[in-house]
């Protein structure tokens, strides 16, 4: 159990930083949605399932979809 | 250039006082020991007072009721403004979308009567499951945005969604007005509570929350249309 | 062990807080600043169920009437970061439409150069 929390921090940490490197502005979107998606699942292992429920269907999919659409309507190179 | 070194260095040297400083902070707080007691209260009395099996829903919903109000004027006033920032944009001619295939467009239409049932059982049954309106309301506004991305040259009509979402936002004020004529105060449980773990229990709690899932559904696909619009 | 297992909770939701303010510091397009306030206010909500936890603790919801109200977690924290997480999607849309106007005035989302623009 332990190892499996140490994963996903970790797999979160790597995420984050990414999307502080990366020049492309659609991998940065994407890769703020992985951190989304693994602070639900950490979300999960907390004993809050209403939390989890709620971060996974707002914060990984409607907020990723909205940065998409605002990319595509301005430049897509940082 | 050395203008842009010197602005990395000197944030990376403000996070490390400020990482410091809160460290030293967060030691004292130990991890997994019960630290408050008023969750003790709302625990040991919730479904007496209440009705509703889910404790984190009782206390959204009738221990904390006001802060709900303020969240939805919220959500409310930033729907407004984004209407009003990008819906006064002059329209040019469209350009042309590519329709997309067969298979697509299909499956599309066929999934979508599906999420929208699953996104109305989850708002429905907010007092007895983990759940509620908010996150039934995003399953819903997740639906409707498969539909523009699929399938081209679908898009809702604005007006009923507008009506939609400012009569759910009056039904939760006229509910709350309501307990005010029939007990002491504003957003009093006046329904009966019933038997715990069925449909029909927990007084205003279904009401409630039946209103914020439509509320906050409408509002979310009318956010995904303005900024879709091609201008 | 025993402190990554006590702490691992306090320390990932403090390095995503950390990443995220050296986004907003140090980076001059609009969109990854916005994308590094989605970061930060990750990291908060993180920290503040951690903060919320018992061990051996179960979710607070009475599925079958005879479950022991001794070891259920704090419902208090959970309820104030559900409104959090909505909260910050209406200011995160907000935001981005002021971008995108801000795009076709200008037609550059580069902070300095913006700074310099008079009136």
């Amino acid at each position: 159990m332990i190892f499996l929390v140490t994963l996903t921090v970790f797999v979160m940490l790597a995420c984050a930083v990414a999307a502080c490197i990366l020049k492309d502005l659609l991998s940065a979107a994407i890769t703020a949605g992985v951190v989304s998606f693994c602070a639900a699942i950490l979300f999960y292992f907390l004993q809050a399932p209403d939390v989890a429920m709620a971060e996974a269907s707002i914060g990984a999919a409607l907020v990723t979809a909205i940065l998409i659409i605002a990319i595509r309507r301005t430049k897509r190179e940082e | 250039m050395s203008n842009i070194r010197m602005r990395n260095i000197i944030g990376l040297i403000l996070l490390f006082i400020i990482a410091f400083a809160v460290i030293l902070s967060i030691i004292e707080i130990p991890f997994g020991i019960p630290k408050t007691t008023v969750g003790n209260y709302y625990i040991n009395n919730g479904i007496d007072e209440t009705g509703a099996v889910n404790i984190v829903t009782s206390v959204v919903l009738n221990y904390r009721g006001y802060d709900t109000l303020g969240e939805v004027t919220i959500l409310l006033i930033a729907a407004l403004g984004l209407g009003a920032v990008l819906g006064t944009i002059k329209r040019k001619a469209k350009k042309e979308i590519t329709p997309s295939s067969v298979v697509l467009s299909t499956g599309c239409k066929v999934l979508f009567p599906f999420i929208l049932l699953f996104g109305s059982y989850i708002f429905l049954h907010g007092h007895l499951t983990p759940g509620g309106g908010f996150q039934g309301g995003a399953i819903i506004a997740s639906g409707y945005l498969l539909v523009y991305l699929g399938c081209a040259k679908r898009r809702i009509n604005q007006n009923r969604f507008k009506i939609t979402e400012s009569l759910s936002a009056l039904i939760f004020l006229i509910v709350g007005l309501l307990g005010l004529v029939f007990g002491g105060y504003f957003l009093l449980n006046f329904l009966p509570k019933g038997i715990p773990n069925t449909l029909f229990s927990a007084g205003i709690i279904p009401i409630i929350y039946i209103a914020i899932g439509f509320k906050v559904g409408s509002e979310l696909t009318g956010v995904i249309d303005n900024l879709i619009e091609e201008s | 062990m025993i402190f990554l297992s006590n702490y691992i909770y306090y320390i990932g939701a403090f390095g995503l807080i950390l990443i995220a303010l050296y986004i907003l510091l140090t980076r001059h397009n609009l969109i990854k600043k916005i994308i590094g306030l989605s970061i930060l206010a990750t990291g908060v909500n993180l920290l503040i169920i951690a903060i919320g936890y018992i061990k051996e603790g179960t979710a607070p919801i009475f599925s079958n009437p005879n479950l022991n109200p001794q070891n259920m977690v704090d419902p208090v924290p959970e309820a104030l970061v559900l409104t959090a997480i909505v909260i910050s999607v209406a200011v995160l849309a907000m935001a981005l439409s002021l971008a995108i106007r801000l795009y076709k005035h200008y037609r550059t989302l580069d902070m300095r150069k913006i700074k310099e623009q008079r009136w």
